[in-house]
């Protein structure tokens, strides 16, 4: 009976809605919850280029861009739920911003043939192309991040490392366990001593975990972590007088918003990057003219130039210019989900055509290939000025050690294409 | 007018004391499962099995296992999230381990694993009652999250520590994996939905639950008047965790594909399946189906309202959803402390009399 009366109730407000010829792209975003503390400047950033590109270019190629949103909370059963309702839209690519949901969505995107951006977060392995067909982790992954993060270290130390203790703090999911193996072989190479520190969700709670580096004196912290987790290790730190300089995050942990509860004393702090800092771009004079003045910017318009919606604006970037490149494939304008990917797939970012966006030196340059969907890896460090308010570029985009890096994701990627029957992608 | 009796006569004792003595009951009953097996496989889709039906049709098992415990047996507990991971990680090392089994076994399996672990984790009920039991519950709940995220055998490995439900079939039909068909997980899962609302309804009608009945209503007079408490309570608490972990088998295998546990497990679970079975009604199986689709079609039901149709911005509207399944639980609580169960319950009697209400 209780199958009946669900079935009518939901049957009489499901209306189909009209499909025009648009290029609908997915915002499987989280403006609620212990981790809307990034994903609302995400989901603004993602939103906000897209109207710009409609409000100024008449969209991509001359078909209008729709960015359909949809709250998932960070949660993956809803996540499901999001991409079931958006998938028959003709959704082009899903970008989820949660790895959990990532790692749901892999196998049920391949088979719909959709592909997914999982940029810079997500299963780090898919960098593999030949194993994993639709899914993309351009820039750079995980495991550039924590080369990245020793790479800095080393740099800071001139280059020995040899007998230090390095912390791990991480958020205690599939993302923060990622960098896991990569430091340890790292730890093996460089002669460094990890420790790891687990941080459950959300992460309000670190207590213990503070405690413990103070007992243990690490040399270094590195830092996976997201959401209110962030400001919670970043104030600890503080508390027990970590010196800054030696605090060092992944680029989910460098948002304005996780250093500024901690006032002066956050000062120093560091951050990977893989998008450029501030807003000092031509695009950003084109966003207030055409999206943030017109009254059309997402969320409360506020966020322009932080971190995370740079880093919104960055991920949007790449998938118009992917839209871009599948158009002039194919010929046509009007793509699809499986043109989409192979656009993806024979993205190259320049310099050249970042300036000629208005957009230049924001990422890195990288080009995709049916082999390699996680570009070259470059990774830059930001440092923190309290004083000023503001992220500050300290080192410029440096490639990281595929030498570690690349024997990992192939091995990953191995055991992932046996467990899964899965054949080559490439040949 | 719609109950009516009259007519309806009981020649044989078990006629007289089937499920649905009714006939009208007994009919409804019957159109329900012939729509739900033999209709909605051929009008659903993707978007419906995996939002809607699923989730109400896993829920509904949870609900009933843990129905099982705390409706009929009085034993409260908070751990149904930690018994719902180990029938997930259960089903995913057999899975594993032995690839060519049906996945109906696999998650037979599970359920009985999660049986005995259930029964471990129920000892302490002997000694314990109310708060205490369900702080103790709550230890299991914290302690078998744990253990999953800390001992890798249980994920193989993997480097994630997440767990990925390879693709496996029941003769010949794929079940688990992204290649399935809308109406196969549906009716894999239906089946078992089924299978535990039948059992559940039958162990509770008889000598098995009316020992539990007897423990919840007061343990000190069943054990008097000849109930084994030790038996009654690790009785209910096997049976509820093998239905606890027929659901997790299922939520992890079928439903989601891979999950984390601390994120699909966690303590928030407990208390949604809880809330579930108190808005749906203690002691009752009917309540378990409706306190599960109460709580999983009320967020879809105002998203589509207030996203697709207000057009609201969704953050808006997730909170909107909070304030009003919040509004509503308090409601609930406040107009029918017995839940949906015993609403449906006073319907029926009214519209037995009706239109003649004397």
């Amino acid at each position: 009976m209780t199958l009946k009366l669900g079935t009518w109730a939901i049957a009489g407000l499901m209306a189909a809605s009209p499909v025009a010829a648009d290029l609908v792209f997915p915002s499987l975003s989280y403006r609620t919850g212990p981790y809307a503390a990034g994903g609302i400047p995400f989901a603004d950033g993602y939103a906000d280029y897209f109207t710009l590109l409609n409000e100024r270019d008449g969209g991509i190629g001359g078909v209008m861009a729709r960015v359909l949103e949809c709250e998932t909370g960070y949660n993956t059963e809803k996540g499901v739920e999001c991409y079931e309702s958006t998938k028959g839209e003709g959704a082009l690519v899903y970008q989820p911003l949660s790895t959990g949901i990532t790692y749901q969505l892999i196998p049920k995107a391949t088979a719909d043939d959709i592909p997914i951006h999982s940029m810079g977060y997500g299963r780090t392995s898919a960098a593999n192309g030949d194993v994993f067909s639709h899914v993309f982790n351009y820039p750079a992954n995980y495991w550039n991040g924590a080369s990245g993060a020793i790479n800095h270290i080393l740099e800071v130390n001139g280059g020995d490392i040899s007998g230090k203790k390095i912390a791990l703090v991480y958020h205690n999911s599939a993302y923060g366990k990622e960098p896991i193996r990569t430091l340890e072989k790292l730890a093996e190479k460089h002669g460094f001593e990890l420790v790891l520190l687990a941080v459950d969700h959300p992460g309000q709670e670190q207590k213990s975990q503070w405690l413990q580096i103070r007992r243990e004196r690490p040399d270094n912290v590195i830092m996976y972590g997201w959401g209110v987790m962030n400001q919670v290790a970043i104030q600890e730190a503080a508390n027990i007088r970590f010196p800054m300089e030696n605090f060092i995050g992944i680029w989910w942990s460098g948002a304005e918003i996780d250093v500024e509860p901690a006032g002066d004393k956050a000062d120093g702090y560091k951050a990977l990057s893989m998008s450029a800092v501030g807003d000092d771009f031509p695009l950003y004079d084109d966003l207030r003219q055409y999206v943030v003045e017109a009254g059309k910017a997402a969320g409360a318009g506020d966020q322009l130039g932080t971190v995370p919606y740079n880093r919104g604006i960055y991920a949007a970037m790449l998938a118009a210019e992917a839209v871009k490149v599948a158009q002039k494939m194919h010929g046509v304008d009007d793509i699809t989900s499986g043109q989409m990917r192979d656009g993806m797939e024979n993205l190259v970012i320049t310099d050249e055509l970042m300036t000629e966006l208005g957009l230049p030196g924001f990422g890195p340059t990288f080009s995709v290939s049916c082999e390699n969907h996680g570009g070259e890896g470059l990774v830059a460090v930001t440092q923190w000025d309290a004083s000023a308010g503001e992220f500050v570029t300290i080192s410029d985009f440096a490639p990281t050690d595929m030498e570690v890096i690349q024997p990992l994701i192939d091995e990953d990627s191995a055991a992932y294409a046996a467990e899964n029957n899965i054949e080559s992608n490439c040949n | 007018m719609f109950y009516r009796e009259a007519g309806d006569f009981s020649t044989t004792y078990p006629q007289d004391s089937q499920t649905f003595p009714i006939r009208f009951d007994r009919w409804r009953y019957y159109a329900v499962l012939f729509v739900a097996i033999f209709v909605i496989p051929f009008m659903i889709n993707d978007y419906w099995v995996n939002s809607i039906f699923m989730p109400f049709l896993i829920y509904a098992i949870a609900a009933i296992g843990l129905n099982i415990l705390v409706g009929y047996c009085g034993q409260v507990s908070l751990g149904t999230g930690g018994f719902m991971a180990v029938g997930a990680y259960a089903c995913y090392k057999l899975m594993t381990a032995f690839p060519e089994v049906s996945m109906f076994i696999h998650v037979l399996l599970a359920g009985g694993i999660t049986a005995m672990v259930g029964v471990l984790f129920g000892l302490p009920s002997l000694r314990i009652k109310g708060f205490y039991l369900a702080v103790a519950t709550l230890a299991a709940q914290f302690f078998l999250v744990w253990m999953f995220n800390k001992v890798s055998w249980f994920y193989n490995y993997s480097a994630s520590g997440q767990i990925n439900a390879p693709e496996r079939d029941t003769f010949g039909i794929l079940i688990t994996g992204p290649n399935t068909e809308a109406w196969a997980t549906y009716l894999f899962c239906l089946i078992f939905t089924i299978f535990s609302a039948v059992v559940a309804r039958n162990l509770t009608r008889g000598s098995v639950g009316r020992q539990w009945m007897a423990i919840r209503d007061m343990d000190i007079a069943a054990e008097i008047i000849g109930v084994n408490p030790l038996r009654a309570k690790l009785t209910a608490f096997a049976v509820s965790s093998f239905f606890v972990g027929i659901s997790g088998a299922l939520f992890f295998a079928v439903y989601l594909g891979a999950v984390e546990v601390g994120e699909a497990f966690g303590i928030t679970k407990s208390f949604l399946v809880l809330f579930m079975i108190i808005i749906g009604g203690l002691g009752s199986i009917f309540g378990s189906f409706a306190g599960a689709a109460f709580l999983v079609l009320l967020p879809v039901l105002l998203k589509i309202i207030g996203v697709d149709w207000l057009g609201w911005p969704t953050d808006i509207v997730a909170h909107l959803n909070l304030v009003i399944v919040g509004g509503l639980i308090v409601v609930f609580l406040i107009a029918e402390p017995h839940g949906l169960a015993q609403l449906w319950r006073v319907a029926k009697e009214k519209l037995r009399l009706w239109p003649f209400p004397h």
